[in-house]
């Protein structure tokens, strides 16, 4: 490898510790994320799927470093995370950037948008220059720049996670990981934001890191894809491959699970779909 | 893009909505700022001009009602009432204002630090906070004043100290739901530093909580100095004060029931106002209702 790669895990685990139960037993032990390895290169676009508790979040925060491993190495554009404490990460806050699943909590509803959008640029100690900057971000993501004075609760779901998209561009960052960024969306605006976490990623060069629940979306987006189960990675392949070919059955049966427009047009009931969306989302 | 069409329905539509209008006044604000102003008003203009001089005995009749020349009347020591009322309104608002001063300035702080910071440091600062909870407030006062001697400060500050948990805990349990929020974990990858996110995020956010709260505690100070006055415990005799004015006119109550009767209204009043006042401020300060 000559190029280092822009994420890289070694190993890592991230155990929780329960609440105890009872006085004389020892405290329960969760292993949200066990022995995960997993190399990003610089430019990829990998997506992280699996059901919820299957640990994919945790993945998520330990890579942005708002988080520890148990065990293990974590390294973002070859320098170490899992072992810094969070005054020397500056670096990892201009690097890599967040855009969030919900569109109504991940944005301060006291800040007006400019503040928001500037939050990383006046957290890393810019002063100057901010005011264009938020304007350029703002028209980047195809909101207008007086939206740049008002409130996030004046926009909808999909303008929120634009405003969210725009704040995660202020620093010029070269990763962007999103976590499960249209899973809170309307149907009708996820291709629009998608497109949008598309086109930035093509016009910004970014290496992407895309969480989600949902391999369907993760397609749409991703050229390899890692499903995680219980914690741990249980295959990891280029999208058309895995699509094509899962190996895992656990991969098959998310596959299963997947309703789709051709499956709708065969016949398939709205019942048979919800069923699909109960059996997936359980 | 067929793959996106299968997608289940999640969340439910969100219409864009109007762009920011000035914010509407609401009743309580109109109402409790109205009160409030009254009161400042009141206590302003007894430093410029008294109907008659402030604590005075004058040369006329005890236990008058209203009359053309003495507006509210006199008490038992030949005083004019309006002229106590005016001078006593500063005593309020002075007690309240450094007690809800010396309770927010500690309580706000204390009640975020220990919001975030999960550990023993959080613990200790909220379990000291439960006994001076459960301790009440006017008994401390009362120790205060045995031991430093009754006055308006020793009774101010007693106040505000009783009133340090009130703050703390109300500021802790906001700040607790903000620090749960996807935006501050948004502010740490931004690169925020915990201060910073202490300043940006969670304080206004728990401001209008605090807001609240500052306008309780200031009715509930106004009501206590008012207590320790009138058990000869706050405001000295010869100063000017409405609980002391009670105080002095429970034993003519029967006799002259004016007496007591006058800086009583005062007091509720003025209680009502600062809670109103309060209300409406949280509402009027929440950006989410402008435009609405």
């Amino acid at each position: 490898m000559s190029e280092t790669p822009s994420v890289e895990l070694r190993n890592v685990t991230r155990d929780f510790r329960r609440r105890r139960t009872s006085l004389t037993s020892p405290a329960p032990v969760v292993r949200a994320v066990d022995d995960v390895s997993l190399t990003v290169a610089r430019g990829e676009r990998i997506g992280i799927v699996g059901e919820s508790g299957s640990g994919k979040s945790t993945l998520l925060r330990l890579i942005c470093g708002l988080d520890r491993p148990t065990s293990g190495e974590v390294y973002v554009e070859g320098r170490p995370v899992h072992d810094q404490p969070p005054w020397r990460l500056g670096w990892l806050r201009a690097t890599l950037q967040l855009v969030f699943q919900d569109p109504m909590s991940s944005l301060d509803p006291r800040m007006r948008v400019r503040d928001i959008v500037a939050e990383p640029l006046v957290a890393q100690g810019r002063r100057s220059g901010n005011r264009e900057r938020v304007v350029e971000l703002l028209e980047r993501v195809g909101l207008s720049a007086e939206a740049a004075d008002r409130y996030p609760h004046q926009f909808s779901g999909g303008q929120r996670q634009r405003i969210s998209v725009a704040r995660a561009l202020a620093p010029d960052p070269d990763i962007l990981v999103a976590d499960e960024p249209v899973s809170a969306l309307d149907v009708s605006v996820r291709a629009q934001v998608l497109n949008l976490i598309d086109e930035v990623v093509e016009g910004f060069d970014l290496t992407l890191v895309f969480v989600s629940h949902d391999l369907s979306v993760v397609r749409h987006v991703c050229d390899r894809v890692a499903v995680m189960r219980r914690g741990q990675l249980v295959e990891v392949a280029p999208t058309e491959q895995l699509f094509a070919a899962p190996e895992h059955p656990y991969t098959r049966s998310l596959l299963a699970a997947v309703p789709d427009l051709q499956q709708a047009l065969a016949g398939r009931t709205a019942e048979d779909l919800a069923a699909g969306v109960a059996r997936r989302e359980r | 893009m067929s793959d996106i069409q299968g997608l289940p329905a999640v969340a439910a539509t969100r219409p864009a909505e109007a762009p920011g209008r000035r914010r509407p006044l609401n009743p309580s604000l109109l109402i409790g700022g109205t009160i409030v102003a009254a009161i400042v008003l009141l206590a302003l203009v007894s430093y410029v001009w008294t109907p008659w001089p402030p604590m005075r005995v004058l040369p006329t009749e005890p236990y008058q009602t209203p009359n053309a020349e003495h507006w509210l009347g006199t008490d038992k020591l030949r005083r004019d009432v309006f002229t106590q009322i005016l001078v006593g309104a500063r005593t309020t608002l002075f007690v309240g204002l450094v007690a809800v001063g010396v309770a927010a300035v500690v309580g706000v702080p204390l009640g975020i630090l220990a919001a975030m910071t999960p550990g023993w440091l959080g613990q200790l600062v909220m379990r000291t906070n439960d006994v001076l909870l459960a301790f009440p407030a006017l008994l401390l006062a009362i120790m205060f004043a045995a031991l430093y001697g009754g006055s308006t400060r020793v009774a101010m500050i007693a106040i505000g100290i009783a009133t340090i948990p009130a703050f703390a805990r109300i500021t802790r349990s906001g700040a607790l739901s903000v620090m749960a929020s996807e935006y501050v974990v948004a502010a740490r990858a931004a690169g925020r530093s915990p201060l910073g996110i202490a300043w940006r995020h969670v304080l206004p956010n728990v401001a209008g909580l605090v807001i609240v709260q500052a306008s309780v505690s200031f009715a509930i100070a106004i009501l206590a100095e008012a207590a320790l006055a009138y058990l000869g415990l706050g405001t000295p005799t010869g100063q000017a004060s409405w609980g002391r004015m009670l105080f002095e006119a429970q034993t003519t109550l029967r006799a002259a029931p004016h007496l007591a009767l006058i800086p009583g209204g005062a007091i509720a009043l003025s209680v009502l106002g600062f809670n109103l006042f309060g209300d409406g401020l949280r509402d009027w300060l929440d950006p989410k209702l402008e435009g609405r």
